[in-house]
């Protein structure tokens, strides 16, 4: 165990110095891979943010329930008894037709219309807020609703939300492409940096097999060289990531401050942050492997 | 020891190197590979840490057949051989100490135990002195007792040179075989492969002697 991990920290300080042999090359690798990963990490940062503001704003589902034209207004009265006893139903505002009638005559276009009209033609309503944001026990609900006795069309107004959530589920999965095609970018990146340092150490790692190293021996910096790289990249795209955040943050804050609010964007969260680099390790050791496993058997077999 | 039965040799191509070589070196010997170029002394070298393998017939070493040895077997079997290569194989990236510590690196030694081990071979050799200058540095001499240091750091029970005195003028090889002797005294088993008759006439040893790939005398 104490030989393994001597090992290990051996192949790990090997691969740190070749790394600051040739610091400016790392540095802009690790750029590179910065870079490319800030792309997908700041689309899933921005996207975090919108779906936040939208839960917090507007994702309140609301029903309207109309009741038969002319119904009494006892029964509408009953009706209201009966939604506040639901446990579902967090508010039922009742719009009484008289309300309605009024609130359109305030439409100066309407107003003629509805004075040639004579009687009012407007049922009385309700205007129900559920408690929970499932559209699935919304529309439950709404079913429901229709079902009962003066109740004559009942409208859930959850489109909106719908649709913003398709929307959202778009840019998710744009973001998630964009994410993908980036990380075959980096391996690409890590293959071409491992195969350049094969090519160099070519020489030592000649001299290493016919002395006695095992393939281990030779591979294990190469593999560290690969997830330090990652590493490093991961980190520099954190940063970049932060650093872009918080110049739009101004922005966003001032606009917010237009509406009232003190929205502000939020950074990733560290479980987030966190996966970024593990990724970005993961992909670099990837990489590292593909390479050595090709450039190795290549020299193996001059 | 080292015992070769029936051996061939034939590269891609057709090129026969070693034709049916048998004979075998007892531990603690000192014998020469002697021949003319060509003659089959580094592919026969090359045989014991299996850098090449015998068409047909058998190589043992300390018992084992190496012929038969899985690649991942190999580097323990090499790791037990001292081998100064005919190109000496030096790396010019470092220094002589790292190029002396690039044996032990993969061995398993404490660092400590290591870099002890590293200055004891530089010191045999003569070159301690020289421990922080580059290999490109040294002269021809020097160079080849630099590769000498590394093949022995881990103090192999086997030496194997390839024509360790090629290119060196008469004083810097006969500081190499007096090394060489050195090492001998303590027990360790050497073979090398040489076309200088002269030097192998001052030393009574024994010779393996190739000719046109078959053994002529031994």
């Amino acid at each position: 165990m104490r030989a393994w991990l001597r090992q290990h920290r051996q192949a790990l300080a090997l691969a740190l110095r070749k790394i600051a042999a040739q610091r400016s090359a790392a540095l802009l690798n690790a750029l590179v891979i910065g870079v490319a990963l800030a792309l997908p990490a700041g689309g899933y940062a921005l996207l975090a943010n919108l779906v936040a503001v939208a839960e917090r704003i507007a994702y309140e589902p609301q029903l309207s329930l109309y009741l038969r034209p002319q119904a009494p207004r006892a029964e509408a009265l009953a009706l209201g008894a009966r939604l506040k006893s639901d446990r579902r139903v967090r508010e039922a505002r009742f719009v009484p037709r008289e309300a309605a009638l009024a609130k359109l005559r305030a439409t100066e276009s309407l107003a003629e219309v509805l004075a040639a009209l004579g009687e009012n033609p407007l049922p009385d309503a309700y205007v129900i807020h559920a408690g929970g944001s499932d559209p699935g026990a919304l529309n439950a609900l709404a079913a429901e609703l229709r079902a009962l006795p003066g109740v004559a069309h009942v409208q859930v107004d959850s489109g909106w939300a719908r649709r913003f959530a398709a929307l959202a589920a778009v840019a998710r999965i744009g973001i998630g492409l964009l994410a993908t095609l980036l990380a075959v970018g980096l391996i690409a990146v890590t293959f071409n940096t491992i195969r350049l340092q094969i090519l160099t150490q070519r020489a030592e790692i000649e001299v290493s097999r016919l002395i006695g190293a095992t393939d281990a021996f030779i591979r294990r910096p190469l593999y560290y060289l690969g997830i330090v790289q990652g590493l490093a990249g991961g980190i520099l795209a954190l940063a970049i990531l932060w650093g872009c955040l918080e110049a739009l943050d101004v922005g966003v804050r001032a606009l917010a401050a237009t509406y009232g609010s003190e929205f502000g964007l939020s950074y990733l969260r560290p479980a987030d942050a966190l996966a970024v680099v593990s990724f970005s390790s993961l992909l670099g050791w990837l990489g590292a492997y593909l390479s050595v496993s090709k450039y190795l058997r290549e020299i193996d077999l001059k | 020891m080292i015992s070769f039965s029936s051996v061939c040799k034939r590269y891609p191509g057709g090129q026969e190197a070693l034709r049916d070589i048998s004979f075998s070196v007892e531990q603690g010997e000192f014998a020469f590979v002697a021949g003319h170029s060509g003659a089959g002394k580094s592919t026969l070298l090359k045989l014991i840490p299996a850098i090449e393998r015998p068409t047909s017939g058998t190589v043992l070493v300390g018992g084992q057949n190496v012929a038969a040895l899985r690649r991942t077997a190999l580097p323990y079997l090499r790791r037990n051989l001292g081998l100064v290569f005919q190109d000496q194989k030096l790396l010019y990236d470092r220094t002589v100490y790292d190029n002396v510590m690039l044996p032990l690196a993969f061995s398993d030694h404490a660092p400590k135990e290591a870099a002890r081990r590293a200055r004891a071979a530089l010191d045999k050799v003569g070159l301690l002195a020289r421990e922080r200058a580059n290999p490109i540095q040294l002269s021809g001499g020097e160079q080849q007792r630099l590769a000498i240091a590394r093949a022995v750091v881990n103090r192999p029970a086997v030496l194997i040179a390839d024509e360790p005195t090629a290119n060196l003028d008469a004083e810097s090889a006969s500081g190499i075989l007096a090394i060489f002797t050195a090492f001998h005294q303590v027990g360790v088993t050497l073979l090398i492969a040489t076309h200088d008759e002269a030097m192998i006439g001052r030393f009574a040893r024994r010779v393996v002697r190739l000719a046109g790939g078959k053994l002529a005398a031994s």
